[in-house]
């Protein structure tokens, strides 16, 4: 089956560079970028100049299976997803229990690819448990797909541990994802140290814990070779390393939510439960010094986080209230908050959500070249709208954007070239 | 009127006209409780809860006689033996008890901001009886009775505050409150103890007594918690005393006029010596406590005026 995609604007994150034009997809795979006409048979898809770009891959989203299928399933993950552009979600292994062996790998891949017809590729867990203590069995869970692995928000402490588990992942050649974070700093911590931590009253961990944690980290990854991406930066102080870290060479490659992109920590104003993140929304210059550090390339992905909490676990003093935020369904009109304020350009803010990722994770996606899979989102970067957070799919509501006002809309997505969204 | 808020949740939301209007009433307050025939009936008909989720005595006995001397129907809820034992959040907690139609609801919690999470809750006035870190209002505003009535005025006041700042919801309130009435404040403590950002501030900072607590007119000491003099924080309670106890020879860098204040209670021989703390000369701890009283009446009498108020306004409205 032949799709022609007429009249789009499309946006390719791997040249740079965003044109009108047509865009021929054959048997799931893109064909060319650069036919004039439809060829014989093909169905028609005029875009009407909206854009064209590369599904977004949002690397570490949290599903709820196996363990908390009330919070997030599969299915309404993918719906999220698909609602959003998310052609691809690679899923987070901090299930209950979590996800560290090959048998529980396979399960979950297995319910996922019957659940929905968005791509779920999943990371495994880098310890046991995500204890700190064994290392799981890197070499099988990678032969069962495993296209990453990490410990989540769980960090291993044992810098011994995490030495071992680095020397035998670089072995097999395969990524592991940190969380940089010193916890002798922040733990029980529910905010950023400073002056609205304090008025506040709340348990606060400074900003230099993620660059502590950056800097062990990158030193066990100087001594191993190993292939290291840091879950999320969001403070100036760990940019430094990272930028010395890449410039030295090593394989490095740096993550961050789009809430850290786009909120601070005063829009936790008066004890707002939904904007208490793991790590904790920054001041504004951290933030602002992260848009700055996604436009020169010195964090390569953006993320949404995707965390689904249920109602009772956020209707608790700040303190006591459960972390993360939903935002597969946000992402992509959160992040075009950077777009529309100038920070950065469409074929860039694609690097970030899409090619890089896929890059980064082995995946073919994340390209608007001939013989790459047609995941493909199809949007309106203009219209605006008031996010009403009733109207999201995901199972949880918990988004930090309700009632926020936002610009962009996805008008379809497309997986294998097939039209995934109503 | 001037005070125009319906809950006491902190001093971040009081305007000054607010805390003038609150202080002058409390002062008629202090009249009423000398005499020997004590009571009023601003609150007459009306149902007070006081529920402490955590340990307390002084600030609940005062809540507590405050709105008897006003006629209010006072109940104490010991909320660390109660339900939440039982798994009950506190939003249902607080559901229940507003099922019940209090009028006013006075709260301590250990967590700072679970106070302004009930409040959006119910429908009554709530007063913020001292939340985690966060603010303890009606302790600040008894300070600021007490300051008012020994030196006749706030502003332009020097007014150092010694000790753990860091951990403490009077020193927040109160840098608050006297920043608004345009005091000038000092923090003196080690730096261990000096909340993050606190350069930010608006105030001096100084780890050096002598320093700060020159031509001071107003001492405030905190209390130190027993679990932070273990090492954590500071190295032992005979170094802290040494450097940060407040005695004769400390006090003498004041204003010789001075006076030296304590929320309470004290350890005596830790933050303060215990001979100064009983000096009537110098000390007005005990003059705290009996402002103590007739600010929250003050209080809880200004939040029911605004409720009926607001009642009334509604009740037109149906009628309509």
């Amino acid at each position: 089956m032949i799709t022609f995609f007429q009249n789009a604007r499309l946006i390719d994150p791997e040249a740079g560079e965003e044109r009108i034009g047509n865009l021929i997809v054959d048997a799931g795979l893109i064909a060319a970028t650069d036919a004039a006409n439809p060829p014989k048979g093909a169905e028609v898809i005029d875009c009407n100049g909206k854009c064209l770009a590369p599904g977004i891959i949002d690397v570490g989203v949290k599903i709820g299976e196996p363990g908390e299928r009330h919070r997030e399933s599969f299915r309404s993950a993918g719906q999220a997803a698909a609602a959003g552009g998310v052609t691809t979600i690679i899923a987070r292994p901090d299930t209950d229990p979590a996800i560290d062996t090959p048998e529980m790998l396979e399960f979950v891949t297995r319910r996922a690819a019957s659940a929905t017809p968005v791509r779920i590729r999943h990371m495994a867990a880098l310890t046991r448990a995500r204890a700190g203590h064994e290392m799981t069995e890197i070499g099988f869970l990678r032969d069962a797909g495993a296209v990453a692995f990490s410990d989540v928000f769980n960090v291993t402490e044992n810098t011994r541990v995490l030495s071992r588990c680095l020397t035998y992942a670089h072995s097999l050649g395969a990524l592991v994802v940190g969380h940089p974070q010193d916890t002798g700093l922040s733990r029980g911590a529910s905010v950023t140290s400073g002056k609205f931590a304090s008025l506040r009253g709340l348990p606060a961990v400074s900003p230099l814990a993620e660059r502590i944690g950056l800097d062990r980290d990158l030193g066990l990854v100087e001594l191993t070779g190993a292939r290291y991406h840091a879950d999320q930066i969001t403070t100036a102080r760990a940019l430094p390393p990272l930028e010395r870290a890449k410039a030295n060479g090593l394989d490095v490659t740096a993550g961050i939510s789009v809430h850290h992109l786009t909120l601070n920590e005063l829009d936790v104003g008066d004890y707002r439960t939904f904007f208490k993140l793991t790590p904790p929304l920054r001041s504004e210059d951290d933030r602002m010094a992260m848009v700055g550090a996604v436009a020169s390339g010195v964090i390569d992905i953006i993320c949404s986080m995707h965390t689904p909490q249920d109602e009772e676990s956020k209707r608790l003093p700040y303190e006591a209230a459960a972390s993360g935020a939903v935002g597969l369904q946000t992402l992509l009109p959160a992040a075009l908050r950077l777009v529309h304020a100038g920070a950065i350009g469409l074929p860039q803010l694609f690097r970030a959500l899409s090619h890089n990722p896929a890059r980064r994770f082995g995946l073919p996606g994340g390209r608007l070249t001939p013989g790459a899979p047609a995941d493909l989102v199809l949007f309106d970067p203009d219209a605006p709208f008031v996010l009403d957070r009733f109207t999201l799919l995901s199972k949880s509501k918990n988004t930090p954007f309700d009632g926020a006002r936002l610009q962009g809309r996805v008008l379809a997505t497309f997986v294998d070239g097939k039209r995934i969204t109503p | 009127m001037a005070f125009r808020a319906t809950h006491l949740l902190g001093i971040e939301h009081l305007a000054p006209p607010e805390i003038t209007a609150l202080l002058d009433l409390a002062d008629t307050y202090v009249d009423l409780n000398r005499r020997t025939v004590k009571h009023a009936n601003a609150l007459a008909g009306m149902t007070q809860i006081n529920m402490f989720f955590e340990a307390s005595t002084r600030t609940q006995a005062s809540f507590e006689l405050a709105g008897k001397r006003l006629g209010a129907d006072v109940m104490n809820m010991a909320m660390q033996a109660s339900s939440l034992k039982k798994g009950e959040t506190l939003i249902d907690t607080a559901l229940t008890l507003n099922a019940m139609h209090p009028d006013l609801l006075v709260v301590r919690h250990p967590h700072s901001g679970a106070v302004n999470l009930l409040a959006q809750k119910v429908n009554c006035a709530v007063l913020n009886a001292g939340d985690g870190r966060h603010e303890h209002p009606t302790q600040a505003l008894l300070d600021a009775l007490t300051i008012r009535r020994r030196k006749g005025r706030l502003h332009r006041l020097t007014v150092a505050i010694c000790g753990d700042i860091a951990h403490s919801r009077v020193a927040r309130s109160n840098i608050l409150l006297l920043g608004k009435m345009e005091a000038r404040i000092r923090l003196i403590g080690p730096p261990t103890l000096m909340p993050s950002g606190v350069a930010d501030w608006g105030v001096e900072v100084t780890d050096n007594m002598a320093e700060g607590l020159k031509g001071a007119d107003v001492v405030m000491m905190l209390r130190l918690q027993k679990e932070r003099m273990d090492g954590a924080f500071i190295p032992s309670e005979r170094e802290y005393f040494h450097r940060f106890g407040l005695d004769a020879e400390k006090l003498a860098h004041a204003h010789p006029e001075a006076i030296v204040m304590h929320p309470g209670p004290m350890n005596r021989g830790v933050e303060i010596d215990g001979t100064l703390a009983d000096d009537i000369n110098r000390s007005v701890i005990q003059e705290q406590v009996e402002m103590g009283v007739a600010v929250r009446m003050a209080a809880m009498d200004l939040l029911a005026r605004n409720l009926r108020a607001a009642r009334g306004m509604a009740a037109m409205g149906e009628g309509a």
